[in-house]
C-alpha cells in the first residue's frame, strides 16, 4: 500500500507539471499578441515594448515557462493586470466560496445517490426502482444553467423562500450562507446525483447475483444486512471512481452556477480572466483546480484500498 | 408410514421462466433423508440437482425461479411454506441446514474478513456475543485442519487456496451445529488431493457434529466412498434410487448404468473400455411427451415413444428405477 501511494503520488505530480505547461501554452496558442490586447489598440509601441518586457514576452518561450513554473510551485503566479493584485491572493480568497459550494453539493449528492441507487437495484422492477430511474436519466439531461435560472425564478422570485443570488461566509451569517448556498449546490449536484445513483445501482445489481451474496442469504441474514454489510463494500468501487471523476464536474460546473447565482469563487474569477484576457489568471485558476481535482483523485486511489482488502494486500 | 425423517421433500417442482419459455428445472421429484444419513444426489450438470437443493431452502432466485409445487418437509415442518425472506425460514438456513457450495472461490465475500464472515452466523443463530463466537471461530478454522488459525482468522479470502476456502465455507456450514449439510458439488472446483482432504473433513464433520449429509455431486466415485444412499437425477426427475450396493450392483436404469461405465473404477478388470453417454442431455425448456433420455438410451425400444416417461417402479428393498426395461429378462 505505502508503494503503490508513492507510485500514486509520482503521477499526480507528472501530471500537475504536464497541466501548467498546456496552461501556459495558452498564452501563445491565443491569436494576436497578449501584451496588444491587454493594453488595447491605442497604446503606443513603448508601452507594448515595456509590457512585453514585464511580462517576459521578449524572452524565448521555455525559459519563460521555467520561469512562471518556479514562481508557482513557490506559490507565486504573477500579478492580474485587471485587478492589479497578486493572482495568488485573489485565488485564495475564492478557493474557499467555491470549496463551500463543491463540498455541499458533493455531500447532497453523495448522500441521496448512494441509498437511491441501493434501493433502486433491491427494488428492481418495481415502482420505486421506475421512478428513481427516470429521475435519474432526467437528471443527467437537465441544463445546469436552466435549472438554476428556473429555481431562481420558483423559489427566489415566486415564493420568496430563498435569495436571489449572492454569497455570505458561513462564519459571518450561517443562516443567510446557508439560504444562498443551497439553490446552486442542489444545480451543481444534480448531474453527480443522478450519475452516481445510476452507477450504484447497476454495480449493486452486478453484485447481488454474486455467489457470496447466495451464500450470505444461505446463513440466514436479512435482506438488510446482506444489502449493507456484504453488498455494499463490494460495490461501492466503482462509485467511488465515478465520486472521483465527478468533482472535475463539480469544478467544472461551478464556472456556470457561480455566474448564475452571481458567487464570487475561483469559476467566476476564470471566466473573468478569460473575458479581459488576463491570462496570469487563467492559467493559475486552471492550475489550482488541477491540483484540486488531482488530489481528489488520489484520495479516491488511496480509498480503494479501504474498500478491498486485494488491493491493499497487492505487492 | 415409517418413522418420520429429518427431511422430506415431496413432488417438488421448480421452474424459470427464461425469456419467453418456462424451464422445468426439477420436475417433480421426493426423496428423503435420515438423521446421521449421507446421501448421494448424482447426475450431470444442468440436471437439476443444484435447483432442488436452492429451493429447499427458497434459495432460488425467484423471478425469474418459481417453486411451482411441492413440500419440503424438514422436521415436522414444511420449508416452502415460509415466507422467502422471512424470520422462520431464515433461523433454518444457516442454523439447522448448513449450505456449502461449489465454487471456494467465489462464495466467499473478498472484502470481508473470514472470521467475520464465521463470526456473524454464530451471533445470528447461537445469540453468541462476539467475543465469545471469535473464539469458537477459532476452534472452528483450527478444526478444519487450517494451521495458525488465531493469525489466520483476521486474513480475507483472496489469502487462501481454493481448497482452504473450501474449508472454511465447510466451518461457516458447520459452525451452528446444523441437523443437515447440502453440499452441493463441494469438491468439483478443486485438484483431487485436495478434493479427498475436503471429503475426509466432511465425513469427519458429520461423525463430530452428529448431522446428515447431503452431498450433490456427479461424480459417483464420491458417492460410492461416502455415501449410503444415492438418488440419481436426470432432466430434473429422479430416475433412480437405492442404497449404494443396489445403485453399483444392480443398476435398473440405463442412464445409470451408463453413468457407471462412463466412469473407472479400480475393483474391474484391467483394459475394460470407458464408455460415454452419447449426446447430450435434453434442453428442459422443450421436453417430449415420453421419456426424456430415449434419445441416448441404449436400451430404448419404439414402444418407449408411445408412452410417457415411467414413474419410479419399486425393484426390492429401497431399490426405485423410472425405466420399464426389465434388465433380468436380457
Amino acid at each position: 500500500m505505502g508503494t503503490f501511494i508513492l507510485r500514486r503520488l509520482i503521477q499526480t505530480v507528472v501530471v500537475l507539471v504536464l497541466v501548467s505547461f498546456f496552461a501556459y501554452l495558452l498564452l501563445y496558442l491565443i491569436p494576436g499578441d497578449p501584451a496588444v490586447t491587454m493594453l488595447g489598440l491605442e497604446a503606443s509601441k513603448e508601452q507594448i515594448e515595456a509590457l512585453r518586457h514585464e511580462l517576459g514576452l521578449d524572452r524565448p518561450m521555455l525559459f519563460q515557462y521555467v520561469n512562471w513554473f518556479m514562481n508557482v510551485v513557490q506559490g507565486d503566479f504573477g500579478k492580474s493586470l485587471i485587478y492589479r493584485e497578486n493572482i495568488t491572493d485573489l485565488i485564495l480568497t475564492r478557493l474557499p466560496i467555491t470549496f463551500h459550494l463543491g463540498l455541499v453539493s458533493l455531500f447532497l449528492s453523495t448522500l441521496i445517490s448512494i441509498p437511491a441507487g441501493v434501493i433502486s437495484a433491491v427494488k428492481r422492477g418495481g415502482l420505486l426502482d421506475s421512478v428513481i430511474t427516470v429521475s435519474a436519466n432526467l437528471g443527467m439531461a437537465i441544463p445546469l444553467f436552466w435549472l438554476g435560472i428556473l429555481g431562481v425564478y420558483l423559489f427566489s422570485l415566486k415564493l420568496g423562500w430563498l435569495p436571489v443570488q449572492g454569497y455570505t461566509s458561513p462564519f459571518s451569517d450561517f443562516w443567510m450562507s446557508t439560504k444562498q448556498i443551497i439553490m446552486p449546490s442542489i444545480c451543481l449536484s444534480v448531474v453527480p446525483l443522478a450519475s452516481l445513483a445510476r452507477q450504484t445501482r447497476s454495480s449493486m445489481l452486478e453484485v447481488i447475483r454474486q455467489d457470496y451474496i447466495r451464500t450470505a442469504r444461505s446463513k440466514g441474514l436479512k435482506q438488510r444486512t446482506i444489502i449493507t454489510g456484504h453488498a455494499l463494500k463490494n460495490a461501492i468501487i466503482p462509485v467511488v471512481t465515478l465520486l472521483g471523476i465527478q468533482m472535475r464536474n463539480l469544478v467544472g460546473g461551478s464556472v456556470l452556477i457561480e455566474t448564475v447565482f452571481n458567487i464570487p469563487g475561483i469559476g467566476r474569477l476564470m471566466v473573468r480572466g478569460v473575458f479581459e484576457k488576463d491570462f496570469l489568471i487563467v492559467q493559475g485558476c486552471i492550475v489550482m483546480v488541477a491540483l484540486v481535482v488531482a488530489l481528489a483523485n488520489l484520495l479516491v486511489d488511496i480509498s480503494y484500498g479501504y474498500f478491498d482488502p486485494r488491493i491493499r494486500h497487492e505487492e | 408410514m415409517a418413522a418420520s425423517h429429518l427431511l422430506e421433500v415431496k413432488n417438488l417442482t421448480t421452474e424459470f421462466r427464461i425469456g419467453g419459455s418456462v424451464i422445468r428445472a426439477v420436475d417433480g421429484i421426493s426423496y428423503y433423508i435420515d438423521d446421521g444419513e449421507i446421501v448421494g444426489l448424482v447426475g450431470e450438470s444442468g440436471c437439476g440437482k443444484s435447483a432442488s437443493q436452492l429451493s429447499v431452502l427458497q434459495l432460488i432466485p425467484m423471478p425469474p425461479g418459481n417453486i411451482v409445487s411441492g413440500e419440503a418437509i424438514f422436521q415436522g415442518i414444511d420449508l416452502l411454506d415460509f415466507d422467502p425472506d422471512g424470520e422462520q425460514i431464515r433461523a433454518v438456513r444457516g442454523g439447522k441446514i448448513g449450505l456449502i457450495f461449489q465454487e471456494p472461490m467465489t462464495s466467499l465475500n473478498p472484502v470481508l474478513t473470514i472470521g467475520r464472515q464465521i463470526i456473524e452466523t454464530l451471533v445470528l443463530h447461537l445469540h453468541m456475543d462476539r467475543q465469545s463466537a471469535r473464539k469458537r471461530a477459532v476452534e472452528l478454522i483450527d478444526l478444519m485442519g487450517i494451521p495458525d488459525a488465531k493469525q489466520r482468522i483476521d486474513n480475507y479470502p483472496h489469502q487462501f487456496s481454493g481448497g482452504m476456502r473450501q474449508r472454511i465455507m465447510i466451518a461457516m456450514a458447520v459452525s451452528c451445529n446444523p441437523n443437515l449439510l447440502i453440499a452441493d458439488e463441494p469438491t468439483t472446483a478443486l485438484d483431487v488431493t485436495t478434493q479427498a482432504q475436503i471429503l475426509e473433513i466432511l465425513r469427519n464433520m458429520v461423525k463430530a457434529f452428529n448431522t446428515s449429509l447431503l452431498i450433490v455431486t456427479h461424480n459417483l466415485g464420491v458417492v460410492a466412498r461416502y455415501a449410503q444412499r444415492i438418488y440419481v437425477m436426470y432432466a430434473g426427475r429422479i430416475v433412480e434410487s437405492g442404497t449404494v450396493k443396489d445403485i453399483f450392483d444392480n443398476p435398473c436404469h440405463p442412464y445409470t448404468l451408463g453413468l457407471l461405465k462412463s466412469v473407472p473404477r479400480l475393483d474391474e478388470p484391467k483394459g475394460r473400455k470407458l464408455v460415454p453417454i452419447v449426446g447430450l442431455p435434453p434442453n428442459l425448456g422443450n421436453m417430449p411427451g415420453y421419456c426424456a433420455f430415449w434419445p441416448r438410451c441404449s436400451k430404448r425400444s419404439p414402444a418407449c415413444k408411445k408412452k410417457p416417461w415411467p414413474e419410479l417402479r419399486l425393484i426390492s428393498g429401497q431399490h426405485y428405477t423410472a425405466c420399464d426395461y426389465d434388465f433380468d429378462k436380457k
